[in-house]
């Protein structure tokens, strides 16, 4: 895959392997993260939904936003892209503040995948992907060949292309989701529950068909999640939330190593009893 | 996107079509009548008279209202109408306080208006009873009613407000009747021959008179003025055609009027079959009279009733659903444009009509269609743009969002995705109008504007079943029609992704 609008030397770095160290200390080089969030708040109707938050997330980088409900890591996630403009606080991308005069045009940088794949009905899965490309006037043949591309890469069923959202499996509908995010080549993917709607065998196919394609693409990541184990199997880094705020931004290891506070010890627990509870009744 | 590619073709074609139809050569002569038997009969006559002449002549018969066939002869979009002189004094020109009939002729004349006549009958008001009632109580005029307070009087709806009918002749009599009433004229009629009633209101050329027996009352007072009947006439009219109607004056005797209303009210003949015998026997004009087949006029009528629908239909799809796109993008003015429109539906169809006559002349558009065009478009605005909004607004949160996550704009974003969303509600809406409007089309005929209100009210005024459903029956045929086509509509202009349905 093309990675456009980015200096070279970026990609030399994330492709390095083990990714996980590498992001650490490319972050402390660099001096322009990817995303970087300072005081950012945001209340609806009194109700603060993120509180204070301050984040860097650099290139190539993997991140998941994790939390119980309500914890604000979706709005988080919303307001990297500008869909929510926080009250007071600043979201950078690239450096640029986002704002409602910049947000559209930094958004054709950002794919954005949300859980029910947010299709549109009236479309194909064809005519979904290519609707933004022929919005920026590419060319027919140029926008033919990005769509087989990209369903040889998300391994879209043949024939799939020419139906409605209505038409498709949930999973059909979230491939085709992730093909028209990736559609522009984006910098960034931003990720909202993107495997939420789906039933379990579905979604452990799509899990690890999404890990292979993000390793293939080593863009900058951001996934909402509210599952661990899903974390723990796409993160570079982990950002656990509550109440609006980020209790603990670690390595997905140092949450059960070094947990901030108990909470963090208590939120791994909690989805780790299912599979100790089996593994209890097994012995 | 496909939305506004395959309706806009189609307006295009609908307008052309319409101006096609309106195209049609404007007849040299145009003459009117008011809504009653006898005023068709004389533009009836008038019609064959110049004619004979060989000018085309037009006869837009039955317009409801004295002020409207006014104001179209003033504006030539009329050139002649016949009309009373007791009208004229007593109500077109009632601030001139007019003595006399040469009066009369010079205050027309100031306004560019020749008056031919008088035609020779008088049709004034007059107090009607039973011949055999009014012998046996011994009443042979007015006068003598106060004698009998115990009668019961009904009277038209009209004579009992206007301030030459029963306020004036009740102070002039001093009548105080204990039981006065208002009723529709055709059924006072009924009334006084079943019993119901003792007096009535009668023009003195009706020709119930005759048929039910009535006597008429003497006007010993001389309370009510004289009503001749006269033509008016623009004075910019081909001469010849003035000529012609000149021959008019005194050649219709009261009881020749009396036996013309009668052959058409009860006998059922057609207007311009009397109307030709007369121009053939009185004034030695030979006629040719085109009976129209019920296929011809179907083919008049559609056509008319085709091009109010048409125009009005496709402006107002033009401009409500950007009107319903703003209403969705700002709920402010939204508010406003829905409210207006919304007002302008609780106006009567027939008030409307008659406060749009004078603005659309003044804007020059010509020929009575375009009142009726221009309300029948403000009745179809309501329910595309309650629906483009309401469509509009429907459209989830999700979509919406994920349509701004792309990163369209506003305007980019209703075009590909709101809008196309929101196609079979505004469709819906459209499918609505379409209907309402094809029946408040009908109503066009009270103006003059044609379509299938013309048989309609034709079949009203002579009682005739068959006239009626020869406009009802067709116009709702056409609803169905529009309906049906519009369904169809609904397959090639809304995206299959939100037309098929996925069992679960």
């Amino acid at each position: 895959m093309r990675l456009t609008m980015r200096p070279a030397g970026r990609n030399q770095v994330v492709s390095t392997f083990p990714r996980r160290s590498v992001v650490l200390s490319f972050m402390t080089n660099r001096d322009q993260p990817v995303f970087s969030l300072k005081g950012v708040t945001k209340s609806f109707g009194g109700h603060i939904a993120i509180n204070d938050i301050s984040l860097s997330i650099g290139d190539g980088e993997t991140v998941v936003l994790i939390g119980p409900s309500g914890c604000g890591k979706s709005t988080l996630l919303r307001s990297f892209n500008g869909l929510i403009l926080p009250d007071c606080g600043v979201v950078r991308f690239d450096g640029e503040i986002v704002s409602a005069e910049t947000s559209e045009s930094m958004r054709r940088r950002m794919g954005y995948v949300i859980q029910d794949g947010g299709l549109f009905p009236h479309l194909t899965a064809y005519e979904n992907v290519a609707l933004m490309a022929r919005h920026c006037g590419r060319g027919a043949n140029e926008i033919r060949d990005r769509v087989g591309a990209l369903s040889e890469l998300t391994r879209l069923e043949v024939g799939t292309l020419d139906r409605y959202p209505v038409e498709m499996s949930g999973g059909q509908r979230q491939r085709v989701s992730l093909m028209r995010a990736l559609m522009l080549d984006p910098e960034v993917l931003l990720l909202d529950e993107p495997l939420g709607s789906l039933d379990p065998l579905i979604r452990a196919d799509l899990q690890s068909d999404l890990k292979r394609i993000f390793d293939s693409l080593k863009k900058t990541l951001v996934l909402v999640t509210h599952d661990m184990s899903e974390a723990v199997f796409f993160a570079d880094r982990i950002v656990l939330m509550r109440e609006g705020r980020i209790v603990q931004a670690d390595e997905p290891i140092n949450l059960l190593r070094r947990p901030a506070e108990p909470f963090v010890t208590k939120f791994v627990q909690a989805q780790r009893q299912a599979v100790d509870v089996m593994r209890g009744l097994e012995a | 996107m496909r939305l506004t590619r395959t309706i806009l073709p189609c307006v295009a074609v609908l307008l052309v079509f319409v101006a096609v139809a309106c195209g049609e050569d404007r007849a040299d002569v145009r003459i009117g009548s008011k809504s009653f038997t006898e005023s068709v009969i004389l533009g009836e006559i008038a019609t064959h008279l110049v004619r004979d002449t060989g000018l085309s002549v037009e006869h837009r018969r039955e317009i409801v209202g004295t002020r409207i066939l006014w104001q179209a002869l003033l504006a030539g979009q009329l050139d002649a109408y016949p009309e009373y002189t007791g009208t004229l004094i007593q109500e077109i020109l009632a601030g001139q306080s007019i003595e006399n009939d040469d009066a009369l002729s010079e205050a027309l004349a100031e306004v560019g208006i020749v008056m031919v006549g008088p035609l020779g009958f008088n049709n004034t008001y007059a107090m009607g009873m039973l011949k055999d009632n009014a012998r046996r109580l011994n009443v042979m005029s007015v006068s003598d009613l106060r004698k009998h307070p115990d009668l019961s009087f009904g009277f038209s709806n009209e004579f009992m407000a206007r301030g030459d009918g029963w306020p004036g002749l009740s102070k002039t009599y001093g009548l105080t009747p204990a039981n006065v009433r208002g009723l529709n004229h055709d059924l006072a009629y009924r009334s006084i021959v079943d019993g119901t009633l003792d007096v009535i209101d009668i023009y003195t050329t009706d020709a119930e008179i005759e048929e039910y027996g009535l006597a008429m009352l003497e006007d010993d007072l001389h309370y009510f003025p004289r009503y001749d009947a006269v033509f008016l006439v623009r004075d910019d009219i081909e001469p010849t055609a003035l000529n012609a109607l000149r021959k008019l004056s005194g050649s219709i005797s009261q009881s020749r009027m009396v036996a013309m209303n009668a052959r058409v009210k009860l006998h059922g003949e057609p207007e311009t079959v009397v109307g030709a015998e007369f121009v053939t026997e009185e004034l030695g004009v030979e006629t040719e009279i085109e009976v129209l087949t019920l296929g011809q006029r179907l083919m008049h009528t559609t056509l008319d009733h085709l091009t109010l629908v048409g125009i009005s239909l496709g402006a107002a799809i033009l401009i409500a659903i950007p009107l319903g796109v703003v209403s969705a993008m700002k709920p402010g003015p939204g508010q406003v444009i829905i409210g207006a429109c919304g007002i302008v539906q609780t106006i009567p169809s027939l008030a409307l009509l008659v406060i749009l006559m004078k603005p659309v002349r003044w804007a020059g558009a010509d020929g009575f269609a375009a009142p009726a065009i221009v309300a029948l478009f403000l009745y179809s605005l309501l329910p595309i743009v309650r629906n483009t909004a309401t469509g509009i607004t429907n459209v989830s949160a999700t979509l919406r969002e994920s349509a701004t996550a792309l990163g369209l704009g506003a305007g980019a974003r209703m075009k590909l995705v709101e809008l196309p969303l929101a196609s079979p509600m505004i469709l819906a809406g459209i499918k609505t109008s379409a209907v309402i409007n094809v029946g408040f089309a009908t109503l066009g005929a009270l103006i003059g504007a044609g379509g299938y209100g013309q048989p309609i009210m034709t079949g009203i005024r002579l009682d005739d079943y068959r006239l009626i459903l020869e406009g009802a029956v067709p116009a709702a045929l056409l609803a169905l029609m529009v309906q049906g086509l519009f369904e169809l509509a609904e397959r090639l202009l809304v995206p299959r992704g939100l037309r098929i349905r996925v069992a679960h």
